[in-house]
Order: C-alpha cells, then sequence, then structure tokens
C-alpha cells in the first residue's frame, strides 16, 4: 500500500501525479435506494507507470476508471489529471481537456465502420481542428508505429480483432495525450496477441511524462504492470507491483 | 467531424438510401400533387385566360363563372355600350350541346359564340387553320384538348363535319386553348350561329365581353358599368380569380390534395424518422466514443445538422427532379397541357422537408445528447 494515500489528506496531490484522487465516492440511484460504489477512493498514478485497476465485476474499477478520465461526476471528492482540477473545469473546458490529454482505448474498440483505419486513428486530431490531409498523415505514421501502416487504407470490418485493437492505440494515441486509459484492451484477443498488445502498449504508451491506466482482469497480462491497484466492493483493497496472494 | 458524420451516414448504404428514399419520396408527393392541384384549379379560369382582349366581363347579377353563367336579354348589350368608358362591347355566348361524331359516338362539348364582326372571344393562337374560317357557313373551330377526344384514332379533323344538336357543323380550324377544368370539348362558332346550334329560351347572351378605353382602368369601368346597368362587372383578374373560388368552394379537391400532401408530410417524417433513429442507435457507441474522447455535443449537433443536410439536399433534389420529369412526360397528355410547377411550390416542398429533417434530427439527436460517455465503459 505504498502509494495509498491517508484519506484526511484532501488537496495533498503533488504536482508530479499524473492522477490524484482524494476522498472519491460515487452513489448510484437504484430506485428507491442509493447504491455507494466508490468509498472515498485516495490514490496517486505517477507518470511513467503502467497501472492495473484490478477487480470482481461490480468492484467499481469501470466507475473509478471512468471518473479519472473525466466522463462520470464523482458524487464526493477531488480529481487532479496532471495538476488540473477537471471537475472544477465546465463543461466545455472538461471536454477539451480530454480531447487533448486523455486517449481511449475501449474494450469494443468502437472504431466507426465505415472509414478506414487511417481516418478512425485520425479522430482525435480532426476533432482538435486539425486539418485532415495532416491528420492523416499523422495517423498513417502512428498506424507504422504499432507495425500496421499497409492496413491504413482498410475498413475495420476488414482487420483483424488485433489489427482492429492496434488501430484503437492508434487512435488513443495518436494526438500524444499524458494520460492513457485502456479497458479490457485483452479481453477480446487471444493470448499471444492480448501480449503483443500489451507489449505495445507498455512501448509507446508508457514514459517518463505519461501514463497509462488499465482496467482489466485478464490474468495473463498481470506480469507485465508496474502496478496493480485491486478493488474490492468500491475501496481500494491492495496495492503494489504483483496481484496478492489468493487472487 | 462534418466529413466523418457523411462517412458514418453514407457507409450505411441501406439507411442512407431509405432516409433519401424517404426524403424523395416525400417531395415528390408534395411537390406533385401541390403542383396538380394548383394547375388543376387554376382550369376554373381557363374561360378567361383564352380571351385575353376582354378588360371586363359583364353578366347576369348571379353569374358566377364562365360555366356558371345566367343568360341575359340581348339589350345588355346596348345598355353596357351606353356606358362611359367602354372602348367596345361584344356578346359573348357560353352553352353546352351534344354532338354526335362521324362514328356515331356522343359526347357533351361546350359551345361558344364570339362576336361576329371582330371575332373577339376566340382564344389568340390556332394550331391549325385561322379564326377567317368562321366566315365560310356552318364552321366550328375545335380546341386542341377536343381533337384527342373526339378524334383519338388520329384522323384529320380539319373539314370532319359533326351533328351539332341535329345541326350540322363543320370543323375548319383548331385552337390552340387552355381546356376547361373538366377537359370538355369546345366548339367556337359566330354568336349568329351560336345561338342557332342552341336554340332554347328567350334570352341567351351569357356575357358581354368589354375593352376599356385608355382614360379609365379596368376596375374603374366595372364599377361605373355595375352601377349604371345593375349587372354584374368583373375585370379580367377578378373573374379568372372567381373561377378559382367556385372550384375550391364547391368541390372536395382541395380536401383530398391537402389529405396527399399532409400524408406525404406523415409518410417522410415516418420513413426518415424510423431510418435515422435506427441509424443513431446503431451509431450510439461510435457517437458515445466520440464524446468520450472530446467531441463536443456542439460538435455532435452540427455532425447530425450536416448528415440531415446531405439526404435532404439529395432527396428534396430527386424529389423535385421527379416532379418535372412526371409533368414533362405528361406533356403530351391534353389533360396536363399548360402544367407548369410554380415557384412556391418547390419552396413550400423545401419548408416541409426542413420541417421532416429537423423534426426527425431532433428526435435522433435527443438520444445521442443523452447517451454519457461513460457507457461507452459499460
Amino acid at each position: 500500500m505504498a502509494t495509498q494515500l491517508d484519506t484526511s489528506a484532501i488537496g495533498g496531490c503533488g504536482p508530479e501525479a499524473a492522477i490524484c484522487t482524494r476522498g472519491v465516492t460515487r452513489d448510484f440511484k437504484a430506485g428507491q435506494n442509493t447504491i455507494t460504489v466508490l468509498h472515498g477512493i485516495d490514490l496517486d498514478v505517477q507518470p511513467g507507470e503502467l497501472t492495473y485497476l484490478v477487480g470482481e465485476s461490480g468492484s467499481g474499477k469501470t466507475t473509478l476508471i471512468s471518473i479519472m478520465c473525466g466522463i462520470l461526476w464523482p458524487t464526493l471528492g477531488e480529481v487532479k489529471v496532471f495538476g488540473t482540477d477537471i471537475y472544477a473545469l465546465g463543461d466545455t473546458e472538461l471536454v477539451e481537456f480530454r480531447l487533448r490529454n486523455i486517449g481511449f482505448i475501449f474494450q469494443q474498440y468502437n472504431l466507426i465502420p465505415s472509414i478506414d483505419a487511417a481516418s478512425n486513428a485520425s479522430v482525435p486530431l480532426i476533432a482538435q481542428g486539425i486539418d485532415r490531409g495532416e491528420a492523416r498523415e499523422r495517423a498513417i505514421a502512428m498506424l507504422e508505429k504499432l507495425n500496421i501502416g499497409d492496413q491504413a487504407g482498410k475498413l475495420p470490418n476488414q482487420l483483424s480483432g488485433g489489427q482492429q485493437q492496434r488501430v484503437a492505440i492508434a487512435r488513443a494515441l495518436v494526438h500524444e495525450p499524458r494520460l492513457v486509459v485502456c479497458d479490457e484492451p485483452t479481453a477480446a484477443l487471444d493470448a499471444a496477441s492480448g501480449r503483443r498488445v500489451m507489449d505495445l502498449l507498455r512501448a509507446v504508451a508508457v514514459a517518463k511524462d505519461r501514463a497509462c491506466v488499465i482496467v482489466t482482469h485478464d490474468n495473463r497480462i498481470f506480469d507485465l504492470a508496474d502496478r496493480i491497484l485491486v478493488l474490492e466492493d468500491g475501496r481500494v483493497t491492495h496495492d503494489g507491483k504483483h496481484m496478492p496472494e489468493g487472487h | 467531424m462534418t466529413w466523418i458524420a457523411i462517412r458514418m451516414l453514407t457507409g450505411d448504404a441501406q439507411k442512407f438510401y431509405g432516409i433519401v428514399f424517404g426524403i424523395a419520396f416525400s417531395t415528390l408527393l408534395i411537390t406533385q400533387q401541390l403542383t396538380i392541384f394548383v394547375n388543376l384549379i387554376e382550369r376554373g379560369a381557363s374561360g378567361t385566360y383564352n380571351v385575353p382582349s376582354a378588360d371586363v366581363w359583364v353578366m347576369d347579377e348571379v353569374s358566377r363563372t364562365t360555366d356558371v353563367a345566367y343568360p341575359m336579354p340581348s339589350t345588355a348589350l346596348d345598355k353596357v355600350r351606353s356606358v362611359p368608358g367602354v372602348e367596345w362591347a361584344v356578346p359573348h355566348l357560353r352553352a353546352t350541346a351534344s354532338v354526335r361524331s362521324g362514328d356515331g359516338d356522343l359526347e357533351g362539348v361546350s359551345i361558344i359564340g364570339v362576336d361576329d364582326a371582330t371575332l373577339i372571344g376566340l382564344p389568340r393562337r390556332m394550331v391549325a387553320g385561322s379564326a377567317d374560317v368562321l366566315a365560310q357557313p356552318d364552321s366550328v373551330i375545335i380546341d386542341d384538348v377536343g381533337v384527342t377526344r373526339l378524334f383519338d384514332d388520329g384522323s384529320n379533323p380539319i373539314g370532319a363535319r359533326l351533328e351539332l344538336n341535329d345541326q350540322r357543323a363543320v370543323i375548319r380550324a383548331i385552337a390552340d386553348a387552355i381546356p376547361s377544368f373538366t377537359s370538355q370539348v369546345t366548339l367556337y362558332t359566330k354568336y349568329s350561329q351560336a345561338l342557332r346550334y342552341v336554340p332554347g329560351t328567350r334570352n341567351r347572351l351569357s356575357f358581354v365581353l368589354v375593352g376599356a378605353a385608355d382614360d379609365v382602368t379596368a376596375q374603374e369601368l366595372a364599377t361605373r358599368i355595375h352601377a349604371e346597368t345593375g349587372l354584374r362587372a368583373r375585370t379580367r383578374d377578378e373573374f379568372a380569380d372567381d373561377g378559382v373560388q367556385f372550384i375550391i368552394e364547391n368541390t372536395g379537391i382541395p380536401l383530398n390534395f391537402g389529405i396527399t400532401v399532409a400524408l406525404g408530410f406523415i409518410v417522410g417524417v415516418a420513413i426518415v424518422g424510423l431510418t435515422f433513429s435506427l441509424f443513431i442507435r446503431d451509431n450510439i457507441k461510435q457517437f458515445g466514443a466520440l464524446k468520450a474522447i472530446g467531441v463536443t455535443n456542439r460538435k455532435i449537433r452540427s455532425m447530425v445538422a450536416a448528415q440531415a443536410g446531405l439526404v435532404g439536399l439529395i432527396g428534396y433534389g430527386l424529389g423535385v427532379l421527379g416532379t418535372v420529369v412526371f409533368i414533362w412526360s405528361f406533356s403530351g397528355d391534353p389533360t396536363f397541357k399548360g402544367f407548369y410547377i410554380p415557384w412556391q411550390i418547390p419552396l413550400i416542398s423545401l419548408v416541409a422537408v426542413t420541417v421532416i429533417l429537423a423534426l426527425t434530427g431532433w428526435l435522433a439527436l435527443r438520444n445521442v445528447l443523452r447517451t454519457e460517455p461513460a457507457s461507452v465503459f459499460r
């Protein structure tokens, strides 16, 4: 529990932390009842770390990662991403912050089926207002870095699952975000493809000024993590380099 | 992002063509039906339009249109001629008769008797022959619609003899006339000859056609004629409107066409709304991903607007083109003779299409805007 902080240290985020949460609590309404999914989570994620969020279904890991990347408001608490209190931003500023600073890799890839791989990878750049030609060039360069430059002109349905995942990775990294969040990136891949994707992610998404947080329960890739956070019932129950005994 | 929005839509060919078809069908139905409606009711004014030289039409107080006229005594002509400002005034007879053609067919026809001396009352242009032929005995001029009705076997009508209310009539020319509302065969002849063809009541003068002097307007002259003679006097434009209004008030046409136009709108909303909603539903994950990545709701709105605009433009263009092709392909049919598309109708269709797209786009957009970015992680 080396980096689990004291819950009383609200506001004690260091400027160097990639992600800093303090007292993050999230409730959901279920009819008349209120269910608390996260109970005052305090944690720091440092740049250069490949961090896994691990836990059973319903443990709160998807909720936590959604809050950490600015797409789900916490009921209570504070979240800073590279020093910016993201939930203190206005709606438009928060969207703009995500566009410039966060890269997303989704479990189902969520590629646009009617545009080719290079165009899919260039979406964040186009959304930033960068010229389509330039955006495409940069996207192809990123695809080449991920060893699928020759597939740039193909539609998603002409690519294998692993190739589609690489296009999704290219889309997450093309605008050089400082934080990359991944949701079950290997869930739909076989063991070998999964490891290749993780090796790739480690190579391109983890740097000393960049952090990568992955939600997973794929035990085939646990050994690749720098840090594993285990969530149980909305609380961090383990924080370490390896999975605890018995998991 | 507009380009991505367009590619998202065109990439799903089935839905893209479905929406375009919906808009095109709706536009076609609205434009074509409104065009036919406007042209059809304008036929109520054809009797007036066919006599462009008359500035004022004078008639009995109860007469309403060229086809609904109560005859006046022949002295009405002298009364009108005595009104100051009347440059000329001529008698005009309109009646119905039965004609038996050479092969024995019976057809109801309109007889129009024009002034013997000046021939005022005839259509301006002739398809074959000239107005002078009325000087010959038993001459009638048939309108071009009549030719297709009475001579549908392609035989030459010029010189053909007809039995008109038991009297001999010889067709010697063909007039280029706007058909009447019922597209009935019309025969033009001299007023004196028409009196012979249409025997009956003591009074048979249907109208007095009047030309206004240079120093008086048609409106002033009509008012003056009514004041001095007690007869109903209408300017050409007023009488044309009377004909149109008569059809609107006395037929179910506006209601029937109105229902069809409304159905066109409803079908458009239904097809486009359903297909657009399906398209959005199928792409909701992609829209959610875009929102998570950092595409603002404003950009999402403009993406959906671009998609709606594209299908709207293509569908509307195809619909209007379809109407033009329809009108053009039926232009040879006398029923559609002279049909045109008034510029207001494509504008009305454009407004209808815009409303359809705004409505369906808004409904579809609501689902996108309601989608939480966090849903992409579920």
